[in-house]
Formats: C-alpha cells, structure tokens, sequence
C-alpha cells in the first residue's frame, strides 16, 4: 500500500463521516461546520488526482461559501440554533427509499462500467492553462461559458434591483 | 550541488540519502520530508511574531510619541518573552455556555489558515511549493482565517462575539472582490499564477507596471486581515473585542499570533506580487540572500500596515462598504480590462517599454479617478449642503401639544 493510498482511505473515512454528522447532528452550525469538513475532503481527493485547479477552487467557491450560510443558520433560525423538535418530517420513509434506490444505482453503474486499472495518460504538467484556453477558446467552451457569465451577470442585476432602496421623492 | 548554490536541495538530498539508506521506501521518504519541510516553515513563522510583535509595539510607540517596551533587555527586546511567560501561566476560561469544540477549535483554524499560505511563498530561487495555482491558493485559504473568526464568534455564545463575526464575514465578502481583481494584474502581467512565476517574471517590479493595483491589493488585504482602519471586527468602542472577547490564555495567544502573522504575510504577498519578491543583486549565487532580500521587502510592506494602524482612525462600516463595492471594486475591474487590452498591444516594446506604458496607462486612470472623486464630491456637496438651508428639516414643532386642526394635519 502506498502513501497516497493511505492517505486516500483516511480521507475517504473522514469524508464519509463527516458526511454522516451533516444530516444527522441537531445543531444547524454543527451541521455547516461538517459540511466543510465534507467538502474539504472532496477537495483534497481531487488534489490526490492532481487535479489542483478544481481543488482550489473547491475550496474558494464552496468553504467561503460555508460562511455565508453560517449567517444565514445564525440568523433565520430560533434561538441558540439548538432545535429540540424531531429531526424528521413526515415523508422520511419516502425519501429513505429514494435515497438507497439513487446509492444503489450508482454502485450498480460503477459496478457496469469497464473503468480503466490505470490512468490511460499522465495528467499535463500545465493542465490550467489548457483548460483556460479552452474556456476562451472558439473550438472550446466559450458559447457555455458566456452563456454562464451572462446568466450570472442576469442573477446580479436582479440583486442590485431587489435590493435597491428607492428615493422618496 | 553546493550548500551555498542550493542550500535546502542539497540538505533536503542529504536528509533522503539518510533516511533511505535506513531502509525507508521512497514514497514514505519524500512524504517525510514534505512533513518536516512543512513543520519547519510553520514553526519558524510563528517564532518570528515573538519579534514583530516587539517591533509594533515600538513603531505603534514612536507613533503615539511614547518609547515602547525599552525595560526587559536591550531595546526592550525580550519584552516579548516576558509577556509570553505571563500568558503561558494565564488559565484558560471557557464560558460555561460555550460550544466548547467550535470555541477551541476556532483559534486554531484561524492560525492554520494564516499558516498554509506560507506553503506557497517563494523564500528562495529554489523553495516553496512552485504549484500553478499559488496565487488563487492563497485566496483559497485565506477563507479559513475568516471561518476561524466566524466559529469562535458563534461559539463564545456572547452577543459581542456575535456581531464581530457577522461584521467579520460582511467585510470578507467585501474585500474578497477586489484582492482577487487585483491580484488577477501582476498574474496577467507574468502569465502564470505561480508564485515562482511571477517573480521569475519580475525584471521589473511589478509595482511600476501597475502602482494602483498594488494600491488596491494592499488596502483590500489590510481590510481582510482586519487591521485599523478596518478593524470593525474588533472594535473595543462598541463591541469590547469582538471574537475574541471570551478567550484568555493560550487559546487568545493564538489568536494574537495570527494576526501579527497575517499582518506581515500580506505583507510578503505584496512583495512576491508586486515588489520582486526575493529578486536582488547577487541571488544567482548565493539563494540564502533571496530570503533577507524578501524579508527586507515584507517588512517595508509590514511597516506601512503598521503605519496606518498609528495613525488612521477607524472607518464606519457603511463607510467600509461603500469604499469596497462602489469604489474598489469598479476601479479594480477597469484596471485589469485596461492591464489586458494594453499589455496585447506593447508586449513587443521590451520590458521598460512595456512597463513605462503600463505605467502612463495608470497615470491617466489615477488622474480620471481623481477628477471623478472631485466631481462626486462637489455634486454631494451641492445636494447636502454642511449649512442646513432653509425648508430642509421639518420645522421645529412648538413644544406644547396644541390641537390638531384639519389644516395642519397633513
């Protein structure tokens, strides 16, 4: 067993316990601190895959997120974000069903699909600046990604209108 | 391979020769040594607050026309020492109401996040972790600082910790967009976003190529570190201490070190992106100096944070975040469209060539900055005059209730 396997199966546990702690701990801060932990661990997996860019960029757009949801736990949910009631709604058996169907058919496909023992290729040394190019370049993606700036742009125009204050006048 | 010419190669051979000769595989070798490499830098930065703390307070006392610490040792210097001893023996009080693993846990990931971006620092010709995305990493990690204030804020279960937290995630998000635009110049300007790159690129400073992206770098990561004038999150006036209000002992030590350290690594950011970063005569034949080269450049960086803390007072936090989304960002967003389309088209002119324009290019956008501010300012002036007019506040209500007739109650 190599280190990076090693690593991998701590990573693995930790992820998946974390995981676990998200949906089952009664406190909603808890709750968004696993859920760090959780996506944490994704990030370090796609560092192990050196896959560098995508994990920092895990880390930018969905822990730095994690604070924001902090704000809106602390500040739309009662008292001492500790809520005593039950932790489930009525329709759990439903949802459980749906959920182990969705776990089966995932493990099912990786069982179907012939995945490779090894990488077919080394990962390219420069594998950002490929992918940046690819983003802008006509032969690429760059019809999705301004189609994604333009629907983000959208999105921030609709804030700034809804959070205009307008002057009395 | 020389000790002189590649001093941390040539011990970190020595070191896999040692261990590997004892039987060790290579893999587990090398993961050795990425620990002790990461031990090391961690270890040493910490130890070197002990000295910038002695150094704030002296310039912070020099500012405030006092001495400062000049009694234990020196120039005051084991001042320090005395009060780490005194710290060390404090008892660390935990709030009764406390979530106590998200309280303690708070320092400690505040530090860390301050810690992991020293991974990626060029000390040397030959050091620090040369990945391509150290620039954006450091932002990355930057996060964790800010999560490290929002838990121990939260966790304090006190109404001051509270606020300081919302204030603290309120102020990041602010900052965030224009440390990252401006971050974004000197990586288009070296085309890499490794560290290592964008010294390497550096034949001039970068601070020449663009002063106000500096500017804007330096202020928005003043503000994400939370030092005066934005130390809202801290502000003793109206929340006592903000997040750290509930701790003592060790547990606010690490707190303290985190953020002299994080004062002084942006203060090595800067100089990485902007000012060099270990470039310097002599560096292609003896690497050590690279690292007195940056530390020297750091600590001017360092001074000026410093600086503003001895003599700016604090901002309001509408002020804050009006500076950041109406003014910062905008700017920063025009100086890097205006970097990107200039640099396409003088990228042949040679290195002073194009640092000259690039630098012209800042004059004028300085210049139509400043002729909108004056602009701005006047026609504020215009609309609210420091003189109250006449008819601009109800009048004056007589102070004995009179009846309301039809006609004055509209």
């Amino acid at each position: 067993m190599t280190v990076m396997q090693i690593v991998f199966l701590i990573t693995a546990v930790v992820t998946l316990f974390a995981a676990f702690r998200v949906v089952t701990t009664p406190n909603m801060v808890h709750a968004a601190l696993w859920l760090i932990v959780t996506l944490f661990g994704a990030a370090v997996f796609y560092a192990l895959l050196q896959a560098n860019f995508l994990a920092v960029a895990q880390v930018v757009v969905y822990i730095g997120a994690i604070a924001i949801l902090m704000m809106f736990v602390i500040m739309l949910t009662r008292r001492e974000m500790r809520d005593r009631g039950p932790q489930t709604g009525k329709q759990w058996p439903w949802a459980a069903v749906i959920a182990a169907a969705f776990f089966g058919g995932l493990v099912w496909l990786s069982q179907q699909a012939a995945l490779p023992a090894a990488p077919q290729a080394d990962v390219p040394k420069d594998s950002i600046a490929q992918l940046g190019q690819a983003l802008v370049s006509p032969n690429g993606f760059v019809i999705p990604f301004e189609v994604a700036s333009v629907l983000l742009l959208a999105a921030l125009i609709g804030a700034v209108y809804l959070a205009w204050t307008r002057h009395q006048s | 391979m020389g000790i002189l010419s590649q001093p941390v190669g040539a011990i970190a051979a020595w070191l896999q020769a040692l261990l590997e000769g004892w039987g060790l595989a290579p893999g587990l070798t090398k993961v050795i040594l990425y620990l002790i490499g990461a031990g090391l830098v961690a270890t040493l930065v910490q130890v070197w607050v002990i000295f910038l703390i002695w150094f704030e307070r002296k310039i912070i006392g020099r500012f405030q026309d006092r001495l400062g610490p000049n009694r234990v040792g020196p120039y005051g210097l084991l001042q320090p020492f005395a009060d780490l001893i005194k710290i060390i023996t404090k008892e660390v009080i935990i709030p009764a109401k406390a979530d106590k693993p998200v309280y303690l846990l708070g320092p400690i990931v505040m530090d860390a996040g301050v810690l992991a971006i020293w991974a990626v620092i060029p000390l040397m010709p030959m050091v620090g972790m040369d990945t391509n995305i150290a620039a954006l990493y450091t932002i990355a990690v930057g996060a964790f600082a800010t999560l490290g204030i929002l838990m121990s804020g939260w966790a304090s279960n006190n109404k001051f910790a509270l606020v300081s937290a919302i204030r603290t995630v309120a102020q990041m998000v602010a900052y965030e967009v224009p440390t990252v635009l401006a971050l974004l110049v000197p990586v288009l300007l070296a085309g890499t976003m490794s560290l290592q790159g964008i010294v390497k690129a550096q034949h001039v400073w970068f601070v020449i190529f663009a002063p106000l992206a500096f500017l804007i770098y330096f202020i928005a990561s003043v503000a994400e570190v939370g030092r005066t004038p934005f130390d809202l999150l801290e502000a003793e006036s109206e929340i006592v201490a903000g997040f750290h209000i509930e701790y003592s002992g060790m547990v606010f030590a690490i707190f303290y070190v985190a953020d002299f350290l994080h004062a002084f690594t942006i203060g090595a950011l800067a100089a990485v992106l902007f000012l060099g970063g270990w470039r310097g005569p002599g560096v292609e034949a003896f690497p050590l100096l690279g690292i007195v080269y940056l530390w020297i450049k750091a600590f001017a960086v360092y001074f000026l944070v410093v600086w503003a803390r001895g003599s700016l007072p604090r901002v309001r936090i509408d002020q804050m975040m009006n500076f950041s989304w109406k003014f910062l960002t905008p700017l920063a967003l025009i100086l890097l469209v205006v970097a990107a389309v200039l640099d396409h088209f003088v990228i042949g002119l040679g290195v002073w060539g194009r640092a000259l324009s690039h630098l012209a290019a800042n004059a004028v956008v300085a210049w139509l900055v400043l002729q909108y501010l004056e602009h701005y300012d006047r026609a504020r002036a215009r609309q609210r005059p420091m003189v109250a007019q006449p008819g601009q506040y109800p009048e004056a209500r007589p102070p004995a209730p009179v009846e309301t007739s039809p006609e004055t109650a509209s």
